[in-house]
């Protein structure tokens, strides 16, 4: 079985104890955040496949040579890959893993994957959700009806578990909480104090932010604690979970963040191209170009392109025009 | 990939999946359904006669209406939004499978065996691994948790025996294995491929041909399967794609991103 599957309740308890959770201001640039994250943690990514993902963050993280983090999410995509790729990372748990059906398989994933230089934990979509979710209300596993029966369970070896329900005696698994040691979500605004009101969908950011012994946010729009208040039914991500804001404008680019733009196709289907042609000398040149050379943030949205930019602005725009 | 020739139009293997896909969902159904194929096949029936069909997304949407062109990348962004009647988080909308808000659960599929079990994990197992596909996502759960429907090319190397791996179970070994395993509600209830539509035998659960597409032979189809294929008593012949369903199909697809 995986060393402290679970977190024992007394050291979770004592960490959120040792937070800071009074109603303080906590914002920070990209590179002071990144420095909240270690080596060997656990960091879970919020967003889903293309969307809402946090890219200016892993971004930071990926420039301050961060490694051995254990990653998860609900579904990995091309962020994943260049985790993979920058050595970030060799342990993904997730449920899906690739660029997305319209680009094939990834390759990235495949090269790492096949020849062993990473391990990619497969549980169910739902599975995921539920881990989080027992990691976000404190228990130590929560019961449920999916998995058994597959090899994806048998994969899992001593991690899976199943139990006889004291009620009914049916089987049911007992899939164990995570509680990541940093969530990193992000949102479309929220005030200096770390209220979040996130636009379109949740996913399972919710319960990671609940779960994570840490809670890093970026924003596209940082808003008054006055804004926040008069739609307090928007909030979905309160204060006191929250240890960092970051605000980046277009901090998902190149993928969506709902309402504000939709992934940059053109600039996804290069990407698609030159890690297909070589996973290695691919991503190696990608992460050069947008990664380490860019001076800041802005200068690698530059680097997309303006054209790129307000193409992708205007189609995220646009669920709005109707 | 094949063009396939009717009395009215020619149309590729992807629109003759997504037709015979449509015509397996009855109105009022609530479906969850995968991006591609599964997707266009529930707009499909949307509009040809299931008005009062309601489409899920593992994103966590209830009721999208796909805008024509605007069809989405996978089942995350924002596309799959439009119009729907509901967001919710991701969990949730999979928790409706487990308390049985589902009929049918509809994906794609890269490998089946003899008893409906998908592999989208490992070609090789795990051990020998020869290509690493993305994994589960949703399909472990919508296969575990309510009646299936899958939509794939009939190819000998995707029809077998045995999967490597079991990602989606469907009737696991037969019989009574799935619900001895823990699975005690739905199942694999249809393939659709480009050759046949089967179904599975009500006792030993394997897979037998209840339809085959018009100009298809018994011997062509058991070709292209890696294992003994049965045929059902009555097996029919499927009524080719009509122009209005190719039609309402290139409106909603008009770059063939998913038709090709």
């Amino acid at each position: 079985m995986t060393k402290d599957l679970v977190t024992p309740y007394a050291t979770l308890r004592a960490d959120t104890l040792a937070r800071d959770r009074g109603l303080r201001e906590k914002v920070m640039s990209l590179e002071e955040a990144a420095g909240l994250v270690h080596d060997g943690e656990h960091v879970a990514i919020g967003g889903c496949h293309m969307s809402r993902t946090p890219i200016a963050m892993l971004w930071a993280l990926m420039r301050a040579r961060r490694q051995d983090l254990m990653v998860s999410r609900s579904i990995a995509s091309t962020e994943s890959d260049l985790l993979l790729a920058a050595g970030t990372t060799k342990h993904i748990i997730t449920s899906w893993f690739s660029q997305g059906l319209i680009w094939g398989v990834s390759k990235v994933m495949r090269h790492h994957m096949e020849n062993k230089l990473a391990r990619f934990e497969e549980w169910s979509h739902m599975s995921m959700g539920l881990r989080y979710r027992a990691g976000a209300i404190g228990i130590p596993f929560t019961p449920s009806r999916s998995m058994m029966g597959s090899d994806v369970s048998g994969e899992l070896g001593a991690d899976f578990k199943t139990l006889a329900c004291p009620f009914t005696g049916e089987t049911v698994v007992a899939l164990p909480a995570l509680n990541p040691d940093v969530a990193l979500i992000h949102v479309q605004r929220c005030d200096p104090y770390g209220n979040a009101q996130i636009d379109g969908l949740q996913f399972m950011d919710i319960d990671l932010a609940m779960a994570a012994k840490r809670v890093i946010l970026t924003t596209e729009r940082l808003v008054s604690n006055e804004y926040i208040r008069r739609t307090p039914d928007q909030t979905r991500i309160p204060f006191i979970t929250v240890d960092a804001v970051v605000e980046v404008p277009m901090g998902c680019a190149p993928h969506e963040c709902y309402g504000a733009y939709e992934p940059f196709f053109a600039h996804m289907d290069a990407y698609a191209d030159i890690t297909t042609k070589d996973p290695v000398k691919g991503t190696q040149d990608y992460l050069e170009r947008y990664v380490y050379a860019p001076k800041s943030w802005t200068d690698m949205l530059s680097e997309l392109g303006m054209d790129d930019v307000l193409d992708a602005c205007r189609r995220g725009r646009s669920v709005y025009n109707d | 990939m094949t063009k396939h020739q009717s009395s009215t139009s020619t149309f590729t293997a992807s629109e003759l999946l997504a037709v015979n896909a449509a015509r397996l969902m009855t109105d009022g159904q609530t479906v969850f359904a995968g991006i591609g194929v599964p997707l266009l096949a529930a707009t499909l029936a949307q509009h040809h006669f299931a008005p009062h069909l309601t489409i899920l997304f593992e994103g966590g949407v209830i009721g999208p209406r796909i805008v024509p062109g605007e069809l989405p990348p996978s089942t995350n962004e924002q596309r799959c939004t439009r119009h729907a009647a509901m967001v919710l988080p991701i969990t949730d909308v999979l928790l409706l499978l487990q308390r049985g808000y589902v009929d049918l659960g509809f994906m794609g599929g890269a490998q089946i065996d003899r008893y409906g079990n998908l592999n989208s994990s490992f070609i090789g197992g795990p051990q020998n691994c020869a290509v690493r596909l993305p994994g589960t996502g949703g399909g472990n759960d919508i296969s575990s948790l309510t009646n299936m429907i899958v939509a794939m090319k009939h190819e000998k190397r995707r029809f077998v025996e045995k999967v490597d791996f079991i990602t989606s179970p469907g009737w696991i070994r037969g019989g009574d294995s799935r619900a001895k395993s823990g699975l005690p509600q739905g199942g694999m209830w249809r393939v659709v491929t480009d050759l046949a539509v089967m179904g599975f035998h009500e006792e030993t659960r394997e897979m037998q041909v209840i339809a085959m597409q018009a100009g298809v032979t018994r011997e062509q189809i058991q070709d292209n399967t890696g294992f003994k294929l049965r045929f059902a008593d009555k097996v029919e012949i499927a009524e080719p794609p009509r122009k209005e369903e190719l039609d309402t199909l290139h409106h909603l697809d008009p770059d063939r991103r998913f038709t090709s």
